[in-house]
């Protein structure tokens, strides 16, 4: 996969899965931008790596976990879990209608 | 015209019942009427800088679970990010498992056949949403008290052919999750949710078909059955017209009693996993595995063996007592409390508390047992001590007795609550005695 | 009145005002008249604290004050704007959070807090961690202390800023690709990238969850190991953080270092690195001989797969951790983020894609576990590394902006550290002729940060480029 050339058509549905609302002329831009940096990253590739394990953790840590206990000092009262959201009612949090069904 | 068969495999969520939330100390509270977003903290809102912390609990009873479905316990298990934008979704992605899941294969054994557990995993429950109109507009409202909540998700093997048998598995699955006591599995509450995959193919064939459709919102085993047969009809209906059914998720509509298109899915959606970096992987020994075996609560089909071995049971008795693991608790109770009194038996205890279930079962042991005694007394009454009673209850009702006399049949119930209230006995044979003395 | 109280040592301040000869109302005071001075022009600072309320703590601490008192008891200090702050806007330098009010503290917050230091300020940085200018900031861009015209560098440019001109003893930055490491040498001053899992990283918003660290940055060696030694340990509420020891790292300062052996790697030092910086860096190798160190030049060719290897990671880790940015629950909506913060989200999403996650992610990650058999063997051999921290000094402003290729590779001595998780030292070594800072940094082991405190509190005893502070038309 040697830098790949990314299309305008490729930002787009890439910025649909982040979630990102990109505009036309944004995207023009985008799309150089990531391209120029997905061809440089692409260079890892020359890099042998054919029989490595990779690693996620650095750590070398395993097994943390914590007991099965309510820890009220963390749990908000509702209005600081509210308190920063620009829409609320009746102690919810408010969004616009959403049509698509959950995953 | 060609003979049909359904091929279905399903994903069931169940809700674990741990005191607190998968990666967090948020209070895990199962009941339905309180008021929102009351349970959240950093972690489970999905708060700038907050991190997850597994429950070990969680980790524990998933794996019980595995073992009590015949799985292989991975070795070395990991989470996963699974990407996708939802309002009831705070990270912008859920932790779940990716290709790393506790627990690999499984089975449940049905009438119809084995059914086949793909794998079965650890993540966590979103929160959740509620569409309503506020000043005109449509909106929806969201509540994370469930977000963080932890979740198991069992995957079979598209080995279910039948609503029948789809039906029978589930209840056997539910049993089992039940018994070993990691959650109350109820559908209408939502702590156990099922979708089911269905397809259609020629009878006889061994090939999966080139599509499946999912169908949500099923909150009964009744609608489940339900919704796959009515989907085998529809799916048989465009085969015969040679299309194929579209790819999609569907949603059982209640009132309709049909199930309705929600979402036509173009391909598999991009999650995006990757390990999660925030938790480090879980490694379990073979002692840590055979040490939560050995903690595995006695199933439901051990419980009924032991009951009929040991306390002379009937199966239709344990199929009476051994509803819930609750349940087969407190008629054990009630056993060990009936035995310090001679003459109660476990088949007494048992055809006592399945006859007056709801009225019984809040009683303590000793109440239990002392009621159970009180009303066998019947034997205790001789015929003479009845009769003289009922003589003098029909001296004291006159008016009753001539009421009886002109025809008024049902009259006589009033006089046998009067007899019972001085003999605390068997009704039917008080019954019998009045009639006799009625009629003479 | 004392004066310029804030050019002294954590130790000598403590010291003085365990004897009472210096109160932390007057320190306070002394931050606030350098801050009030200063930042017009320099703009280190997003959110300053109301300075009754500081000035209040600061009495309190002096009532409170013990003989056994921790040394940071009193102390003022500020953190880089990425760490949650209960109470007092956190922005991470974005307007998505403009208006964000924390309901917690960071850990690192809270250990501080305990400590009995005093937080003054949230500190200007690049958004979310992304960049090492603090140019792509949403609030006023920091200036070098040095040169206003210049960066200070980033993406932690603000508490280094604070630092150089002595607002405060100590600042609390975050490092995740060089970002305490490069501005602390662009802004003459030390700064301690830790080792990955040293402090909890609980509070602090995520850039790279496997590459971010916390971290101190002061004048000194002996500072940053005074803060660190307060703030380093395992946090039960950080699954990452490490159950190793806490050192006594203070005591490291007294170490000698003779015998120590420092790796050279020539690869480093060959074209892209600004000559100046080089000279300057192999003067300290010398220094490092005349006190007794063994420095040995060594081969590590990896080096040019750092970038690579960072800029799928990173984008690829923040692209996930910024998903929760969707203005429901706090803050602004998605089309607030900048340019440069989107370019990193799109091509992290692109690297995690269905198709693509093979070739880039976790082709990386496999190159991660290159990295660390390399960094282990030679730091198998030798106690330290010896390595520049950037290719250039301070830049005029516009002059990173626009080209992504040189902007990423700005960051290629600083990115296989918190790819293979090893602590770092970066510590000033001179000053090009023009008056900008030169910095140098010393990689050790893992949790071998007091080996770099050692070396890093020696090489500062027999120089004084640390010592320097940028006044003038700044003060």
């Amino acid at each position: 996969m040697k830098g790949s050339s990314i299309s305008a058509e490729d930002i787009k549905k890439i910025a649909n899965l982040a979630n990102i609302p990109i505009s036309d002329t944004q995207a023009e831009e985008l799309t150089k931008q990531v391209d120029v940096t997905v061809s440089y990253v692409s260079k890892l590739q020359e890099l042998p790596t054919d029989s490595v394990v990779e690693t996620s953790q650095v750590t070398g840590l395993e097994n943390v976990v914590r007991e099965d206990i309510v820890d009220k000092s963390r749990i908000l009262t509702q209005k600081e879990a509210l308190e920063n959201a620009p829409h609320t009612h009746n102690g919810f949090f408010v969004v616009d209608a959403v049509l698509e069904e959950h995953e | 015209m060609n003979e049909y068969e359904l091929v279905i495999g399903m994903e069931i969520h169940v809700e674990l019942k741990t005191e607190s939330g998968m990666f967090c100390g948020c209070k895990n509270d199962q009941s339905l009427d309180k008021k929102p977003n009351i349970y959240t903290c950093p972690v489970c809102l999905g708060l700038p800088g907050a991190l997850p912390v597994p429950n070990k609990k969680a980790i524990d009873w998933t794996i019980m679970l595995g073992l009590a479905l015949g799985s292989e316990i991975s070795e070395v298990s990991k989470f996963d990010r699974k990407h996708y934008f939802y309002p009831d979704l705070p990270k912008g992605y859920q932790i779940s498992q990716y290709d790393m899941p506790l627990c690999v294969g499984g089975f449940v054994d049905t009438s119809f056949g084995r059914v086949r557990l793909h794998r079965i995993h650890l993540e966590e429950d979103t929160g959740t949403l509620k569409h309503t109109t506020l000043d005109g507009k449509r909106v929806s409202l969201v509540d994370f008290n469930r977000s963080g909540t932890p979740l198991v998700e069992i995957v079979t093997e598209p080995d279910i052919h039948s609503s029948a048998q789809a039906i029978e598995f589930l209840k056997k699955l539910h049993q089992i999750v039940r018994f070993v006591g990691i959650s109350d599995a109820d559908m209408e509450k939502g702590s156990m949710r099922l979708e089911p995959n269905i397809s259609v193919r020629v009878k006889g064939s061994t090939e999966l078909p080139q599509y499946k459709v999912e169908v949500k919102n099923i909150n009964s085993f009744k609608f489940a059955a339900a919704a796959i047969e009515y989907e085998f009809k529809r799916h048989v209906a465009l085969l015969e017209d040679g299309k194929i059914p579209v790819q999609e998720t569907r949603g059982w509509n209640e009132d309709k009693n049909a199930t309705v298109s929600q979402r036509v899915k173009e391909g598999a959606s991009d999650y995006r996993y990757f390990p999660e970096p925030d938790i480090p992987p879980l490694r379990f020994s073979k002692e840590y595995i055979n040490n939560l075996k050995s903690k595995i609560p006695e199933s439901a089909q051990e419980k009924a063996q032991r009951y009929i071995n040991e306390y002379k049971l009937s199966k239709a008795q344990c199929v009476g007592v051994i509803t819930t693991p609750e349940f087969s608790n407190i008629f054990e109770l009630m056993v060990v409390e009936g035995t310090k009194t001679s003459g109660v038996t476990a088949s007494d205890v048992a055809n006592w508390l399945i006859n007056k279930k709801s009225s019984m079962a809040n009683l303590s042991p000793e109440e239990f047992i002392t009621k159970l005694i009180e009303e066998s007394k019947t034997v205790a009454v001789s015929d003479d001590e009845l009769n003289k009673i009922i003589k003098s209850v029909l001296f004291e009702n006159e008016k009753a007795v001539t009421d009886y006399k002109s025809g008024k049949e049902t009259v006589i119930m009033f006089l046998v609550g009067k007899v019972r209230a001085q003999l605390k006995i068997d009704t039917a044979r008080i019954l019998s005695a009045l009639k006799k003395e009625l009629i003479s | 009145m004392n004066k310029n109280l804030l050019d002294l040592s954590i130790l000598e301040l403590s010291e003085r005002l365990k004897t009472k000869s210096i109160s932390s109302v007057e320190l306070v005071t002394e931050s606030y008249q350098r801050m009030e001075a200063s930042e017009p022009i320099i703009h280190a600072a997003i959110t300053i604290r109301d300075k009754k309320e500081a000035l209040g703590k600061a009495k309190n601490a002096d009532e409170t004050r013990k003989t056994d008192s921790h040394p940071l008891h009193g102390i003022p200090y500020v953190v880089k704007d990425a760490y949650l702050t209960k109470g007092m806007r956190t922005t991470a330098a974005s307007k998505i959070l403009d208006n964000y009010i924390p309901p917690y503290n960071a850990t690192v917050i809270d250990r501080l807090e305990k400590c009995g230091a005093i937080l003054i300020g949230k500190m200007n940085m690049d958004a979310w961690g992304h960049g090492a200018s603090t140019e792509n900031t949403d609030y006023p861009v920091t200036k070098n202390p040095w040169d206003t015209t210049r960066s200070a560098g980033g993406s932690g440019g603000g508490p280094a800023a604070a630092v150089a001109l002595r607002y405060v003893p100590f600042a609390i930055g975050e490092d995740t690709g060089g970002s305490i490491r490069f501005p602390a040498s662009w802004c003459g001053i030390t700064a301690l990238k830790v080792t990955y899992g040293r402090v909890s990283r609980y509070g602090a918003i995520a850039y790279a969850s496997s590459l971010d660290s916390v971290g101190p940055t002061a004048k000194t060696t002996e500072d940053c190991a005074v803060v660190l030694e307060a703030i380093a340990g395992i946090d039960p509420y950080d699954a990452t953080s490490s159950p190793h020891p806490v050192d006594k790292y203070v005591q490291g300062i007294k170490v000698s270092i003779k015998g120590k052996r420092i790796a050279f790697p020539l690869e480093y030092y060959k074209e892209g690195l600004d000559p100046e910086i080089k000279t300057a860096i192999i003067k300290a190798r010398e220094q490092f001989v005349s006190l007794g160190a063994i420095v040995e030049d060594v081969f590590m060719p990896l080096l040019e797969f750092g970038v690579p290897v960072y800029y799928i990671l990173a984008p690829s880790e923040t692209s996930s951790n910024l998903g929760r940015y969707d203005g429901v629950r706090y803050g602004g909506t998605r089309e607030l983020f900048t340019k440069e913060t989107r370019r990193r989200i799109l091509t992290g999403t692109y690297a995690l894609s269905s198709g693509y996650y093979d070739a880039y992610y976790k082709k990386a990650q496999k190159a991660r576990s290159v990295f660390i058999q390399n960094y282990t063997e030679i730091l198998s051999k030798y106690d330290a590394i010896l390595s520049p921290v950037t290719t250039i000094s301070a830049t005029k402003f516009g002059e990173l902006l626009d080209d992504p290729v040189t902007n990423m590779m700005m960051d290629v001595y600083n990115v296989t550290v918190n790819i293979v998780g090893v602590p770092s030292l970066a510590l000033p070594c001179g000053f090009t002729q023009k008056g900008l800072p030169i910095g140098m940094q010393i990689i050790g082991n893992m949790y071998g940060e007091k080996t770099l405190v050692s070396l890093g509190a020696s090489y500062q005893a027999v120089t004084d480029w640390h010592k320097k502070i940028p006044r003038g038309e700044n003060s």
